[in-house]
């Protein structure tokens, strides 16, 4: 490895309203090599990027490119520097084909007209040194996702780029695809081009990386050579060894009830192909099954089969031991189960009704548009649930926009606590509201559970799911890997489990 | 005091309300007589009443528009609805003389409630076909409903076969024309179906659905409504009302003419929605407003006319209403506003 | 570009519609005497050369993902403003003719700033400027005003003689000129490729660095200029001006476009396309025509029927397309290869 380094940020900070969200991060960069950046959910690895693309400015600290200060203003600001940037989802347009895709907005002219026989011979070279050869002139909605990525890179590299950072490539490739791209960043790195590479996949972590760095809360934890640092070791540094007593405490008082002995759900090898390997599962009611991984194990993607958003294309689901097929959300909200999404804006609440509309709508949508609740009895529903679960707002006629993200949380909970379910799905419930909000709706969890609820409950934060659950299933890259007692299990023996066998 | 006032101010119907007021005042001071109402033969006459009676078709439609809207949706094809469903039950009335007891009168081809009644048939064809093609197929709302839109005026003249159909079977005429205890009988219709949407949409989970869809679909959705559904069902309305509108046109003038017969009525209803203060963006609506709204195309209508103006620069008024309503909702040009207030405000 | 031996979901449509045109126009050839022959086809484009010129206007906005509503509106004033001025100021037609053409483009300037700026909705903006324009015709006028003019007269009547018995107007001729300027500015210029870019995906034009805005104001000012251009057109082929000319010609303009091939979610299609779909729209009246016993508003209904057609294909096309890379997958095992490995 060369000893200079082509890219240097140093105690880069950078807050928003009421948050810190960079706190002198570090990253340097050699030519010649993938470095994979780490970090949980807001560790701060994406405002770090954006710092780096123009995106945002940073408000201390600075960038060095070769040895000289730059200040990247926008995405095309930091390009023409040499930082070129391949987002999570491709931002090309679909409609145009391989070689327009690399050259719009830079078109070669020949007089008047836009030289298209130089775009393609270009387009095709600039392919063929990734390793790709494919027919340039075709559109590029008819190629696979992979191919679209390797084209995004192709666009970012037609520039003469010296850095080129990838944010979650391969968020959306299957193996073969994974492989592919790997050879083509192989052959970059020999060209001497350095690699940011974002990543959750540990798998691909340690197949392509030469070096890590790990973010956490915002600052820089270290850097390491990826052959130097263990699997167990680099889970470990991503989340931090404060383990939440509180939730020991906590949990060793509750869940002393046996189960019943049959399930409530039973799901058999239920999976889709480039979304989630076959997976099992057994949920109890009166229990908390954990999911257990890291961000893209495959927990979201579960649970929106489970509730008949997604279609799966293996495997079957028994309800109380009779099979069903829940091929839309309706169906399953018929079975008795609820489920509150990740996306809590655009999947949850309805922004504009009032919080009583919302606390009704799923109660009433089962009833059917002429069994109408009398606005006396949702007032009182609403009410009720207001007081019960702590939501805090001057009256229920306030519109759920205007609501604090936890007490839209909580409000969304009594959306489907007022249909009476049987499972309650819960993707990320305490993502982005504070922490005593958090606090709140995980002692309401341990409530309803107590009450005979069978509860799948998602979260990033492990501290929590090993606070709630009875059970764990774990997940690493869209499988389930295994399932451990919430009450024998700590952290490490989950992230052992994450990480797999050699660790 | 001012409390009252600032919650008066804030309710969706106060603009509504105060331009429809500055509307009448206008025409007060080109027309003293604007508000006078004399009692004719039992039937009540006047501006007003006549601004009602003439707005009826336009509240009807604007009423179902105002719910295809609310899902975030628009239908352009009713105008062409208007055409088919008049040119139904005006061939199907007709008219042929014939001599009873030695007295000419007119009988009707097939009774009249039969007509009626196939009239709204047909239309409610034509709101099936556009809920299936919106809801079932999936198109964008203004690409489905246009479909209808080229094809039904070409539909309604073969049914017409390119003539103006004239009625002149006397009931019939009852319907556009006729007085109930001194009131037009087309203002019992619009309140009819106000008052049962108002029933659907307030006693009902209809309202809320509706909104709830509008607002955001995924979430309506994932609380198990069945969006597809209801706005199928929704078009499927909005071509009733459309088709009721028709029986009222056709009444009115007597005759349905395939050609002109609700002739950018679609147009117009998609306005007065706009006016009354729902968002063209979908989500919470105001039937009350969508009247309101109506009603001050009309009497826009009416104050150009009384202004002695030829009726078509009616359209250049229209133009800049459309124009000023959008620019009012845009939230480009708050934020644009708020800006500049906050910059003036800043330096002063 | 290599437009040429490759079929897919882009260029399936517009071959779809050329075939149908050859098929409609075939059998008007065997069902009808005198039907098949060069000036029959000819006509085609004389008759419909303001519609054609209007189409390529309203294709490009199309292309952005908007549309225009005001094109038939601004055929109206053009040809009231033209007459006005021709007839009752007594302008020369070469002040007259740059003159519309400017007030076409400043009327599409300012709806397209209006959509871009203050992000209001292009089916609202352009029905304000269809009710804006069509109202202008009547402050000018509320009668038709015939064109008297020489020159306009000289224009009109002007045919360009090709071999014996096959001739075009001048109109035609223009409006030919037009398309061919049209696929140039869409296929050979970045103007053009940014039209298709945000048509594909407005969010990605912007991070790859397109001028979106820019390019959205400018497609709102060229369906204007067309517009005008078209009005013009209608002015050589009517020789008057009326409020009532050209009434529904937006929608003709984007059923023509649809059967074209241009998809009404933006990003794909031809500007050639459009051409066929008029001359499609313009078969059908032919036949209609020749037939004599069919009424001309079959017309409608066969065009209502082609629009649900192609719709429907175009709906069919969008969800295949997801599977199409499916069916290319050129790096997966011929069977099963994305089954996942337990």
């Amino acid at each position: 490895m060369k000893p200079t380094p082509v890219l240097v940020m140093q105690d880069i900070c950078k807050s928003f309203p009421g948050v810190k969200a960079l706190t002198d991060a570090r990253l340097r960069l050699f030519p010649g090599e993938v470095h994979a950046l780490m970090g949980q959910n807001g560790a701060g690895k994406s405002t770090l990027i954006k710092v780096l693309t123009g995106v945002e400015s940073p408000d201390s600290g600075q960038i060095l490119l070769k040895d000289q200060p730059i200040r990247p203003e926008s995405v095309d600001d930091a390009q023409k520097l040499g930082i070129s940037t391949v987002f999570q989802e491709v931002n090309l347009c679909p409609n145009l084909s391989v070689a327009e895709n690399i050259f719009i907005g830079r078109f070669p002219m020949r007089g008047l007209a836009i030289d298209w026989k130089a775009i393609e011979r270009d387009a095709r070279k600039a392919l063929l040194a990734l390793n790709i050869d494919i027919d340039v002139t075709r559109t590029l909605s008819e190629f696979p996702v992979a191919i679209q990525q390797m084209v995004a890179i192709a666009r970012a590299l037609s520039t003469e780029a010296q850095v080129l950072i990838l944010d979650e490539p391969t968020s959306s490739l299957d193996e073969d695809e994974v492989e592919r791209l790997f050879d083509a960043l192989r052959e970059l790195k020999r060209k001497g081009i350095a690699i940011l590479f974002v990543t959750h996949f540990l798998d691909q972590t340690y197949a392509i990386s030469d070096r890590i760095t790990v973010l956490r809360n915002g600052e820089f934890i270290g850097e390491y050579p990826a052959a130097e640092l263990g699997r167990l070791e680099l889970i470990n540094t991503m989340v931090g060894r404060d383990i939440d007593e509180a939730g020991q405490a906590a949990k060793s008082a509750s869940s002393a009830d046996r189960p019943t002995d049959r399930p409530f759900i039973s799901v058999q090898g239920l999976g889709a192909a480039g979304r989630m390997h076959p997976i099992d599962l057994d949920i109890y009611q009166g229990q908390v099954l954990g999911l257990g991984g890291l961000l893209g194990s495959g927990r979201t993607e579960t649970a929106r089969m489970l509730f008949g958003i997604d279609r799966a294309e293996s495997g079957t689901i028994a309800i109380d031991g009779a099979p069903v097929r829940l091929n839309s959300p309706r169906k399953a909200v018929r079975q008795g189960i609820a489920f509150c999404p990740e996306d809590r804006k655009t999947e949850g609440i309805v922004a504009d009704l009032s919080i009583r509309e919302n606390i009704i709508l799923a109660l009433q949508a089962r009833r059917g548009i002429f069994r109408y609740l009398p606005k006396r009895v949702q007032t009182a529903m609403a009410d009720e649930y207001i007081k019960q679960l702590g939501i805090r707002t001057p009256d229920a006629e306030k519109p759920i926009g205007q609501l604090s993200g936890g007490n839209q949380q909580k409000a969304l909970l009594a959306r489907w606590l007022a249909t009476e379910p049987k499972m309650l799905i819960l993707d990320e419930p305490t993502r982005g509201i504070d922490i005593a909000a958090k606090l709140e709706i995980m002692d309401l969890v341990k409530t309803q559970c107590r009450k005979g609820l069978a509860i799948l409950f998602i979260s990033s934060e492990m501290s929590e799911v090993l606070r709630v659950s009875d059970r764990i299933a774990v997940l690493r890259d869209r499988q389930k890997v295994g399932e451990i007692d919430g009450k024998a299990a700590d952290e490490q023996s989950v992230f052992r489990m994450i990480a797999g066998a050699e660790a | 005091m001012k409390n009252t006032l600032s919650q008066l101010t804030r309710s969706h119907l106060f603009w509504p309300c105060v331009t429809l007021v500055l509307l009448c005042l206008a025409n007060v001071y080109f027309n003293p007589g604007f508000f006078d109402i004399e009692v004719k033969d039992g039937h009540l006459y006047g501006s007003v009443i006549d601004i009602l009676n003439r707005a009826a078709p336009l509240m009807l439609i604007a009423m179902g528009m105002t719910l295809v809207i609310a899902t975030r949706g628009i239908d352009i094809s009713v105008g062409a609805t208007v055409a088919i469903a008049g040119a139904v039950v005006a061939a199907l009335i007709g008219g042929s003389l014939v001599i009873k007891d030695g007295v000419q009168t007119y009988v009707s081809n097939v009774p009249m409630p039969l007509a009626i009644v196939a009239a709204l048939a047909v239309a409610l064809l034509c709101g099936l076909w556009n809920g299936l093609l919106v809801a079932g197929a999936g198109m964008q709302p203004i690409v489905a409903t246009l479909i209808l839109m080229v094809a039904g005026r070409g539909v309604a003249q073969l049914i017409t076969e390119g003539q103006i159909v004239t009625v002149y079977y006397e009931p019939f005429f009852f319907i556009g024309n006729g007085f109930i205890f001194g009131i037009p009988v087309s203002l019992y219709i619009v309140a009819v179906v106000l008052a049962v949407l108002l029933l659907l949409t307030k006693r009902t989970a209809l309202g809320l659905f509706i909104e709830s869809v509008g607002i955001n679909p995924v979430a309506s959705r994932f609380s198990g409504i069945s969006a597809r559904a209801l706005v199928f069902w929704v078009y499927a309305f909005c071509a009733v009302t459309a088709g009721i509108a028709a029986l009222i046109i056709t009444s009115n003038v007597k005759s349905a003419d395939a050609n002109n017969a609700g002739l950018l009525l679609e147009l117009d209803a998609i306005l007065a929605v706009a006016l009354g203060g729902t968002s063209l963006a979908g989500g919470r609506f105001y039937l009350i407003g969508t009247l309101i709204g109506a009603l001050i195309i009309q009497t826009l209508t009416y104050a150009i006319y009384s202004l002695g103006v030829p009726p078509e620069i009616n359209m250049v008024v229209k133009a800049i209403v459309v124009f000023g309503v959008c620019l009012i909702q845009s939230p480009a040009l708050r934020d644009l506003l708020m800006k500049h207030a906050f910059r003036t405000g800043g330096t002063a | 570009m290599n437009l040429a031996g490759t079929i897919n979901t882009r260029t399936l449509p517009l071959l779809v519609t050329s075939v149908l045109f050859a098929l409609l126009f075939g059998f008007g050839s065997v069902s009808y005497d005198n039907f098949f022959s060069v000036q029959v086809f000819l006509n085609l484009l004389i008759d419909n050369a303001f519609v054609a010129v209007v189409a390529i206007g309203m294709t490009f906005v199309i292309l952005t993902g908007g549309i225009d509503l005001s094109v038939g509106s601004i055929v109206a004033l053009t040809t009231m403003v033209t007459a006005a001025l021709v007839e009752q100021q007594h302008w020369s037609i070469w002040v007259v003719v740059p003159l519309v053409l400017a007030i076409g483009s400043l009327f599409g300037l300012l709806m397209g700033s209006l959509i871009h700026y203050f992000r209001m909705q292009p089916f609202i903006v352009t029905l304000g400027g269809m009710f804006l324009a069509r109202g202008l015709c009547y402050v000018i006028s509320i009668d038709s005003i015939a064109i008297t003019d020489p020159t306009y007269a000289a224009i009109s009547e002007y045919r360009i003689s090709f071999g014996e018995e096959a001739f075009l107007s001048v109109s035609a001729i223009i409006s030919l000129l037009t398309l061919a300027l049209a696929i140039f500015l869409a296929q050979y210029t970045r103007f053009g490729r940014t039209v298709y870019a945000i048509g594909g995906n407005e969010r990605s034009a912007l991070l790859m660095g397109l001028p979106v805005g820019r390019t959205k104001i400018l497609v709102y000012t060229l369906s204007g200029f067309c517009s005008a251009l078209g009005g013009v057109l209608v002015t050589f082929y009517m020789l008057s001006g009326y409020g009532l000319h050209a009434l529904g010609l937006e929608m003709d303009a984007i059923a023509a476009a649809v059967i074209g091939g241009t998809l009404l979610t933006g990003g794909v299609g031809y500007v050639a396309g459009s051409l066929v779909g008029v001359m499609i729209l313009g078969v059908i009246q032919s036949l209609i025509a020749f037939d004599g016993s069919l009424s001309s508003w079959w017309t409608r209904i066969a065009i209502g029927v082609l629009l649900c057609a192609f719709c429907l294909m175009q709906r069919l096309l969008e969800q295949g397309g997801s599977n199409l890379g499916a069916i290319f997958s050129y790096w997966k095992k011929p069977a099963e290869g994305s089954a996942p490995a337990r």
